[in-house]
C-alpha cells in the first residue's frame, strides 16, 4: 500500500478518526473500569476507618466544614450496640513538602486519639514517606494522645511529637491535619449542640 | 536472525537509557527503589509494545505531515488505559507510581520508537523492537533504583540488608544524576570490552 498524500483532506479525516477511535476505546475502558477502582478506592477508605476506631456494626457519614481550610472533612462515626465507639475523621494538610497530605485519624468518644493512618501523600520516598505505617512506625507516637492536653506539634515548634529524622516538614504537616481533624472534632462532637445522628 | 537482533539490541548495545539517554524525566523521577523502577518499566514497556504494533499497522494509512499528532494521541490512549487499569485491578501499584503514569506520554522513547522505528519497519519487527527496548528500560530503571534504594536506604526491593541509615543523597533528585552517571559509565566500559572480543 502506497503512503497517503498529505493533502487537506486526508489530514482532516485521518486525525478525526484516530482521536474517534481513541475517545470510542477510552469511553470503553473506563466504563469497564469504573467499578473496580470506586470499590478500590472504598476498601481503602473502609480498611482506613477499621484501622483507627474500635470494632463497630454500624457506620454514619457527615461532612463537616473545618474552621480553618476551605474542603470539608469527613466524619464516620462508629457505632457499637448503639453507643458512640469511635469518629474516624478524614482529614488533609496542604502543608506536605509536595502538596496535599490526606490522613485519616481515629477518636475515642472522649476526644483521645485511637491511632492515625495516611490515605494520600506524596511526599519524598525515604524521607517523608515515613508517615506511612508500613514504612515506619513514627505515626504509632500519636496513639492514645489527648489533643486536649498534649500539644499536637513537633518538639521543635514546642509540641510533644518527635519529627522525622530530615523530614520535619512533613512532620509538622501531618500533625496540622491531625490538629485540624480535632479542632472540628471538638467543635462538632465534644461541645453542646454538636452534629445530631 | 534480524528479530532477535531486534529484540536484544535494547538491553546493552542501545539500551535507551545508558546508551541513547532517552526517557530520563521518568528514569531520574521514580527511580527512588527498585519496585517503582520496575513498576514504571513494566508499563512503560506495555504502552511501547502496544503504541508500536498500532503505528506499525497503520503507517501507510497516515499522512506524512499529521503523523506526529496521530502518534502522539495513540500514545496518550495507551498511557490512560494503563493508568486505568492499574488504579482498578492494582491499587497498591498505582499508590507508588500513580503520579508518575502520565508522565510516559512525554517520554520520547515511546515516540521516539514510533517514528524511528515503527513508522517505517513492518509488525512483527516492531513488536520486537517494543519488547527489547521496554524490557531494557525496564531493566535500567530497575538497576538504577536497586542502586539508589541500596545506597540511600539499605535495603533492595524493601528487604533490608544493611542495618544502616544510608546516603540520604541518593534518595534524593542528585542522587539520581549521580547513579545514572555511574551506571553509563559502566556500560560504556561493556560495551568496549563486547567490541574488542
Amino acid at each position: 500500500m502506497a503512503k497517503r498524500e498529505s493533502t487537506f483532506i486526508n489530514m482532516v479525516l485521518t486525525l478525526m478518526l484516530v482521536t474517534v477511535v481513541a475517545s470510542l476505546t477510552l469511553a470503553t475502558v473506563y466504563n469497564l473500569t469504573k467499578e473496580p477502582i470506586a470499590r478500590a478506592r472504598e476498601e481503602a477508605r473502609q480498611a482506613a476507618i477499621r484501622m483507627v476506631v474500635p470494632d463497630f456494626d454500624e457506620l454514619i457519614t457527615r461532612k463537616v466544614m473545618p474552621a480553618e481550610g476551605r474542603d470539608s472533612l469527613e466524619f464516620n462515626f462508629a457505632i457499637k450496640d448503639g453507643d458512640l465507639a469511635g469518629v474516624a475523621v478524614s482529614t488533609y494538610t496542604d502543608k506536605g513538602f509536595s502538596g496535599r497530605i490526606t490522613a485519616m485519624v481515629g477518636f475515642h468518644p472522649d476526644g483521645r486519639i485511637v491511632d492515625v493512618v495516611h490515605l494520600q501523600h506524596k511526599e519524598t520516598p525515604g524521607l517523608g514517606d515515613k508517615i506511612e505505617k508500613s514504612k515506619s512506625d513514627w505515626s504509632d507516637q500519636f496513639q492514645g494522645m489527648d489533643p486536649a492536653t498534649a500539644v499536637i506539634r513537633v518538639t521543635k515548634d514546642g509540641g510533644q511529637v518527635d519529627a522525622i529524622t530530615a523530614a520535619t516538614i512533613t512532620a509538622r504537616a501531618y500533625c496540622d491535619g491531625i490538629q485540624r481533624a480535632y479542632d472540628a472534632f471538638r467543635k462538632h462532637v465534644l461541645s453542646e449542640g454538636g452534629i445530631e445522628l | 536472525m534480524s528479530q532477535i537482533k531486534n529484540f536484544t539490541r535494547g538491553f546493552i548495545k542501545e539500551n535507551p537509557v545508558f546508551v541513547l539517554l532517552l526517557g530520563l524525566c521518568p528514569a531520574l523521577g521514580v527511580t527512588t527503589s527498585a519496585f517503582n523502577g520496575l513498576g514504571m518499566g513494566l508499563a512503560t514497556t506495555f504502552v511501547l509494545l502496544s503504541s508500536n504494533i498500532v503505528v506499525s499497522v497503520i503507517k501507510d494509512l497516515i499522512p506524512n505531515k499529521v503523523r506526529i499528532p496521530s502518534f502522539i494521541v495513540i500514545i496518550a490512549s495507551f498511557v490512560t488505559i494503563v493508568q486505568l487499569v492499574m488504579e482498578a485491578f492494582l491499587p497498591e501499584l498505582f499508590d507508588a507510581l500513580g503520579l508518575f503514569i502520565p508522565l510516559i506520554v512525554v517520554n520520547c522513547l515511546v515516540l521516539g520508537r514510533a517514528e524511528a522505528f515503527a513508522s517505517k519497519k513492518n509488525t512483527l519487527s516492531s513488536i520486537a523492537d517494543g519488547l527489547g527496548m521496554g524490557l531494557g528500560f525496564a531493566f535500567a530503571l530497575t538497576l538504577l533504583g536497586a542502586v539508589r534504594e541500596l545506597l540511600g536506604q539499605g535495603a533492595v526491593f524493601g528487604l533490608s540488608l544493611i542495618q544502616a541509615d544510608g546516603m540520604l543523597v541518593f534518595v534524593l533528585p542528585p542522587g539520581a544524576f549521580i547513579g545514572l552517571g555511574y551506571l553509563i559509565a559502566l556500560t560504556n566500559i561493556l560495551k568496549k570490552s563486547l567490541k574488542t572480543e
